[in-house]
């Protein structure tokens, strides 16, 4: 029991916990106010007024920045409030753009929801915004200014958490507007695509790009064979949306939906992530031998390659030379498929923005086509699911399709912050037994903390590790080497934060709730016979077969920002 | 037109402020005065030097009117538009101005970049209005025809040197 004594809201007497602010108190006490700049994991802005509460005085606190006071007395919902509250929302809706039927985020916008909420049925101001004008310059994300109600979300995402800084406020007053630098289309900005912007966004003012159209006329063209790769934290978010748990995993019924929908051959993104496991842990082994002072930097987050092109071009031959294992796989698919009749399109369907413009590098192209034609967020699944007219729920659960159809622990567990790391260390750990794998998942690497450290025994030596997710954390960690203060021989950037699972292309999730997505792989982990991606007898049957003599050519990249062809 | 930009002296002026991201106003001045504007290639090194965003920096910049991120003129007209100017007739002033030198209020730099023709909120002489600056100096109790004279012979010197 606390000691911060009791307050009374709308007549009911609460304990008064360790609450920042009166929001986070009225919340828990069961009143749901109305905010749009509130995100918990973001400082507090106090810009839209929407959750005004009335005092015993008569006065007016924004219920987000006033901290609960012993004996404080307040009302949410008086006629006073709801007037105001009113007035606001149709203010704001004279300068939004209100297309709402063909606005991507229908259904899941905050101003829509409040609006229905209070019940405006009119807006008696001109409308300011009536087209959209929307920003279409980058392969992840849309911009719209026309449906920005200004509330900082993006801004503080981008700066506080993610250090990118690529867009903020520009010019004041009415002619306000969150932008880039000299107002540059974002796809030319530093814009990295994570999209983390987007899931802040409360309204269809930043929205992931949408690929679904052109995959549908994929599937309905006779003479295209469409493969599909399922990444590894899809299957704990997909099904919250059609009245599963959150992180219950529902890969089977998103495999049974993709065949229904059409889709030819259906793989899982984990198989792959065996081999980028396997092929990570030789080059770190690798330069182990060699005696670096500058660690080694994973390489399956396309938003963090990103990150380090623009902002760190001198610490890319730092960067892991192994594709993403949705690269590894696409190469994968497409050597074992390149004698078919038909003409072959592979999508990925992804938890990442980042994806859809690391699909597009030149790099990961095969005579100028991309080696994955599209990528489809988690959200964008959805969508196709339900206009597809399936029930989810009454599907029956299916398996993928072979020949890759075996995976392992550890190819799963890519998905959540430190997962990478856990699965280079099961394989490249000398203790095969059970407890050595209980061992490596409680040196430090599990959890959702931005930054974890831990430490392993690899033959003599000791290896220094850091787990990384969110840019702003990963911006601390680089410059802590750079100053000496640190000193890491492996680190795994995540540009999300808590991982993949926590991803822009996944259905909004609060911040509190990531953890159970993360609970939801590892369980998964749990229910695989094969923790240890070496263990994988299908990896052996690639290694001996497609792979030989070309396992560096199809599993590697040579980013050219990195500047030099890199060695393993 | 791109300025030529000397780094060693935009340096110097990060230093005298410590590199304090919140000296970054006191920083934007001292470029301004150093080139009449604020470049945009100076945009890049100073967010590298100051730890802010480009955005952040353009955010500031586009914030104050004070600011500029277009080239000025060597010689700057700041026309007073307060109150006190105001009613005492500052606008057919401005309007004069801007009709010889054909600038309008989005165009307020001439192509030669001899001439900026601007309003300023309040100079605080209010007791001289109508008032204008030339290059930061006070002449007061203005009329178009007094302006097109000091105009014309601010052209004169232009045209000699």
């Amino acid at each position: 029991m606390s000691n911060n004594g009791t307050m009374v809201i709308d007549g009911l007497t609460v304990e008064i916990g360790d609450e920042k602010n009166l929001l986070e108190l009225i919340r828990k006490a069961g009143t749901e106010l109305p905010t749009l700049c509130y995100a918990s994991e973001l400082s507090i802005h106090g810009a839209c007024r929407m959750c005004m509460v009335e005092n015993e005085r008569g006065g007016l606190d924004a219920a987000c920045s006033e901290p609960p006071r012993a004996g404080m007395e307040i009302r949410t919902n008086t006629e006073r409030l709801r007037k105001y509250r009113k007035n606001i929302l149709e203010l704001l809706l004279a300068n939004h753009c209100r297309d709402c039927t063909t606005c991507g985020n229908s259904g899941h916008c905050k101003l829509q929801d409040l609006a229905i909420r209070f019940n405006i049925d009119r807006v008696r101001f001109v409308n300011m915004a009536l087209d959209p004008k929307p920003d279409n310059s980058s392969l992840c994300i849309t911009k719209d200014e026309n449906k920005c109600i200004l509330c900082g979300n993006c801004v503080r995402m981008c700066s506080e958490i993610q250090d990118v800084g690529a867009i903020d406020f520009a010019f004041r007053g009415s002619k306000m507007k969150v932008t880039t630098a000299f107002n540059i289309p974002i796809g030319e900005s530093n814009c990295i695509g994570c999209g983390q912007c987007a899931t802040v966004c409360p309204t269809g003012a930043i929205v992931v790009r949408d690929n679904t159209e052109a995959v549908w006329r994929e599937l309905g063209d006779k003479n295209a064979e469409v493969t599909v790769q399922i990444a590894p934290a899809v299957r704990v978010a997909l099904g919250k949306e059609f009245g599963l748990k959150e992180g219950e995993n529902s890969m089977g019924l998103i495999v049974s939906a993709l065949r229904r929908m059409g889709f030819h051959k259906i793989f899982d993104t984990s198989t792959a992530a065996d081999l980028t496991v396997l092929e990570e842990s030789r080059e770190l082994q690798n330069r182990l031998k060699e005696k670096h002072d500058f660690p080694l930097f994973t390489s399956c987050c396309p938003a963090w390659v990103n990150h380090c092109e623009k902002r760190y071009p001198e610490l890319m031959a730092n960067v892991s030379t192994c594709r993403s294992p949705m690269q590894m796989f696409a190469s994968v698919i497409k050597e074992q498929y390149c004698n078919s009749s038909k003409r072959q399109v592979h999508v990925a369907i992804m938890p990442c923005t980042a994806k859809k413009f690391e699909a597009a590098r030149n790099e990961f192209k095969t005579d100028e086509r991309p080696n994955v034609n599209y990528v489809l967020t988690t959200q964008e699944v959805i969508r196709m699911i339900k206009g597809s007219g399936l029930i989810f729920s009454n599907l029956e659960p299916e398996a993928v399709d072979s020949p890759f159809g075996l995976m392992t622990g550890s190819g799963v567990i890519f998905g959540v912050t430190g997962g990478v790391t856990e699965a280079v260390l099961r394989d490249i750990s000398s203790d095969r037994s059970n407890s050595g794998l209980n061992k490596i998942a409680f040196i430090g690497v599990r959890g959702m903390t931005g930054v974890k450290e831990a430490q392993v025994t690899v033959g003599e030596r000791e290896v220094k590790i850091a787990v990384v997710s969110g840019l702003g954390n990963a911006d601390r960690v680089i410059e802590a080497l750079k100053s000496g203060c640190k000193k890491y021989d492996f680190v795994e950037i995540m540009a999300c934060p808590g991982g993949c699972v926590c991803g822009a292309g996944q259905p909004y999730i609060p911040a509190e709730l990531k953890i159970d997505r993360a609970k939801g792989l590892y369980s998964v982990d749990k229910l695989t016979s094969i923790k240890r991606s070496g263990e994988n007898p299908l990896v052996d049957l690639l290694y001996n077969g497609l792979l030989k003599n070309k396992s560096h050519q199809l599993l590697h990249v040579s980013y050219t920002s990195a500047g030099k062809e890199s060695h393993i | 037109m791109d300025t030529y930009i000397d780094y060693q002296k935009v340096d110097g002026i990060i230093e005298a402020h410590h590199g304090q991201p919140s000296a970054i106003i006191a920083i934007l001045q001292e470029i301004q005065e150093q080139y009449r504007y604020i470049p945009r290639q100076v945009f890049p090194h100073l967010s590298r030097r100051i730890g802010l965003s480009e955005a952040s920096l353009y955010s500031v910049t586009t914030f104050y009117e004070n600011f500029s991120l277009e080239q000025k003129g060597k010689i700057v007209f700041k026309v007073c538009d307060g109150t006190a100017c105001h009613v005492r007739k500052s606008l057919p002033i401005l309007e004069r101005l801007r009709k010889e030198l054909s600038l309008s209020e989005e165009k307020i730099t001439t192509d030669d970049l001899e001439f900026t023709v601007e309003t300023v909120a309040c100079l605080g002489a209010c007791g001289l209005s109508p008032v204008l600056t030339i290059n930061g100096k006070v002449y007061p109790a203005m009329t178009p025809d007094k302006a097109s004279e000091l105009l014309k012979s601010l052209k004169e010197e232009v045209r000699s040197c």
